[in-house]
């Protein structure tokens, strides 16, 4: 199967030469802040982690989102999603994978992340969030091949595959339950200790994921021969609709509990984040304009979602679906890592500012992680292709222009 | 006052007398509880304790003495001094720092007791303010490697060739006691020297970038039987390190005898650095 990554039109072939562009030039950043140290990104004493991590909590929720198109079709026999679940899986595979190399290029040491298997530490949580990530990208990755390579052959997906893809959809809510944990279990974080965060984090999750992966079966809808039908979408961008209302219920939950309370350790980040804060005669606000437009983005999202007419539209819904995406990375890949660690443990306020270097690597991240999906995506819908023009009997030159169209 | 010196005292005729007889069994009955007062009080086997903690006097702090405090303990621990690199902006020398200890405002340290028309002669002295070598330590519970871990005598300390940078406990630590070397601690081209100009003592071990490290309460210097170096530092009993677990020590009775207080004791993180009022 891999042989078909490496057919294509020059439209794919294109887009691979932007990535490895893209890539490229973050791997030059990477040795500059490599041999420097971190101190080239925007990070500092008291901001300990920037839009690295951050990145890392927003691709975890896109990976657990795959289990939205899983979990109707294999515990709800819901038919439309069978041809998509491997969108969701190999989805999946490629954020993982922009998972673990966020946290490799935060690392200061990247030589000795090995450190984390050689000395396994059973009472961090960042130890088991790799043990779930890593797991759940190989889960993904075995199911969709697995389940490609028979569909390929018109096999029977084996028993093993069908017990891997059980355990997938609970493994899918732990991924994001244990980066939640991360933050939540920290004391003297007030912003990140809260209950509720894993619960919002998979709401966003389930939010944002299956937006981007419906844009791209909007986008393969465009550029390939893959049409999803106009039904599927629908049922999918309800799921959509129920997540989002589900994340901005909780937020708007979190923001009762301190300002009903009035208690100032809860309120502080908030403040920060809304309004901005006054220390000994300076403001602090940095991130008051984009945390509003995130804010006002949700609600309008979620209008859109919930009017049938607009929700079913297929000129608004793309529309929406690109400004739901927009707001929860604000709130989720650069407020919520960033708010909380301000006001500092010695009330203290110190702002970030990303990098160039810091943008360039990570869009070299995002570079590698489009790569993969790109590259699997090829492969399923090349199957999917071959397997469609099998049946028909068809003219040798009408099949040979098919094939090298793609 | 006069309590601690008659202490000290005592305790110096104790070791001075099993210096003299040097024999294993004698030198056993050494009080491990030691009150420094000066930096002179050395012996030849390491100290030990059930519980080592430190005692501050508020009301003895004053810029002079914290000064004195910091640059001794940043001295015997190459620690660089990123304020001092000329062509180095303020922000970002700011954020490049490393502090084991150092003074910050009362309401800073005590975020939680702030009360209005507060003496001034509390919340206008500098509180030092340094690693609280928790008893249950939220750092060592977050650390992916074990890089940073706890001694049976209450030390929480840092394996430098262990930390792999995640910056997980800087994120954990509920006092931003830790320190992350964002840049190389030790000059480019000067490898005996540190960034901000400081000459590196070989005593201690430089560190490299992309490790997170902080105040050790002088676990090398315990070792070779030497007062922790801020201690040794003050000239007026400004801080006291002792043996928790000894009703006697020094460090025991100046909280029985005067009001102390720790930084956000609510966290539950049991910060072993008491201030005394």
């Amino acid at each position: 199967m891999l042989d078909k990554a490496i057919k294509g039109s020059k439209l794919y072939w294109w887009w691979l030469f932007i990535l490895f562009g893209a890539i490229g030039t973050g791997f030059l950043a990477y040795l500059y802040q490599f041999t420097h140290g971190l101190g080239e990104t925007g990070m500092s004493r008291d901001i300990s982690w920037g839009i690295y991590i951050s990145q890392l909590t927003y691709l975890v929720g896109v990976a657990a989102s795959g289990v939205m198109l899983v979990l109707p079709y294999y515990l709800h026999n819901h038919k439309a999603f069978g041809k998509i679940t491997i969108l969701g899986e190999f989805m999946a595979v490629g954020a993982v994978f922009m998972c673990l190399m966020f946290v490799l290029v935060d690392l200061g040491q990247p030589m000795r992340m090995f450190n984390l298997v050689l000395h396994p530490s059973p009472n961090s949580v960042l130890f088991w969030d790799a043990v779930v990530l890593n797991v759940y990208m190989g889960l993904n990755l075995v199911i969709g091949w697995m389940v490609l390579q028979c569909e390929k052959k018109g096999d029977v997906v084996p028993k093993w595959v069908k017990v891997l893809i059980y355990i997938s959809i609970p493994w899918a809510f732990s991924i994001h339950t244990v980066t939640a944990f991360l933050y939540a279990g920290l004391p003297g974080r007030h912003f990140w200790l809260t209950a509720i965060m894993a619960a919002r984090f998979l709401a966003s999750a389930f939010a944002a994921g299956p937006a981007i992966l419906l844009l791209i079966m909007l986008a393969l809808r465009k550029a390939s021969s893959f049409h999803v039908a106009w039904d599927t979408l629908k049922g999918l961008a309800k799921i959509i609709t129920y997540a989002m209302i589900a994340n901005v219920f909780f937020f708007l939950l979190e923001v009762f509990t301190a300002f009903y309370s009035g208690i100032p350790g809860h309120q502080e980040t908030f403040y920060y984040l809304f309004t901005g804060l006054s220390h000994h005669g300076h403001w602090y606000g940095q991130l008051v304009p984009a945390m509003w437009v995130s804010l006002i983005l949700m609600f309008t999202t979620i209008v859109l979602l919930v009017v049938p007419q607009w929700r079913n539209s297929e000129k608004v819904l793309p529309v929406t679906l690109v400004i739901l995406v927009a707001a929860t990375w604000i709130d989720k890949g650069l407020g919520l890592v960033i708010g909380g660690f301000i006001p500092n443990p010695l009330n203290e306020i110190t702002e970030y500012a990303v990098t160039l270097p810091e943008i360039l690597i990570t869009i070299g991240v995002y570079g590698m992680g489009a790569l993969v999906v790109t590259l699997l995506y090829k492969i399923a819908i090349g199957v999917r292709e071959e397997l469609e023009n099998k049946p028909r009997i068809i003219g040798a030159a009408e099949h040979a222009a098919h094939g090298h169209a793609h | 006052m006069s309590a601690t010196r008659r202490e000290f005292l005592k305790i110096a005729g104790i070791a001075a007398a099993a210096g003299a007889a040097a024999t294993p069994a004698f030198a056993s009955f050494i009080p491990g509880n030691i009150l420094w007062p000066r930096g002179e009080s050395k012996r030849d086997e390491a100290y030990t304790a059930k519980r080592w903690a430190m005692v501050i006097d508020l009301a003895k702090l004053d810029q002079k003495v914290v000064e004195t405090v910091r640059e001794a303990c940043h001295a015997a621990h190459n620690v660089p001094d990123f304020l001092k690199v000329a062509g180095m902006g303020a922000g970002e020398a700011k954020r490049s720092e490393i502090k084991w200890i150092w003074p910050a405002k009362y309401e800073s340290a005590f975020p939680n007791d702030m009360n209005e028309h507060m003496s001034a002669n509390v919340t206008q002295r500098p509180v030092l303010v340094m690693c609280n070598h928790c008893d249950n330590p939220s750092c060592v519970r977050v650390c992916p490697t074990k890089a940073t871990f706890q001694r049976a005598d209450g030390l929480v300390l840092m394996d430098y060739h262990r930390c792999i940078g995640c910056r997980f406990c800087m994120a954990a630590c509920p006092y931003g006691s830790r320190s992350f070397n964002w840049y190389d601690p030790r000059d480019a081209k000067d490898p005996k020297t540190l960034v901000g100009g400081r000459a590196v003592d070989p005593g201690f071990p430089t560190r490299t970038k992309g490790v997170v490290e902080k105040c050790n309460f002088c676990a090398e210097r315990l070792a070779r039987g030497e007062a922790p170096a801020c201690v040794a530092a003050c000239k007026n009993n400004e801080m006291v390190f002792g043996d928790l677990s000894d009703p006697e020590s020094p460090a025991r009775r100046l909280l029985r005898e005067r009001y102390s207080v720790r930084r956000k004791p609510e966290m539950g993180t049991g910060p072993q650095v008491y201030y005394v009022i």
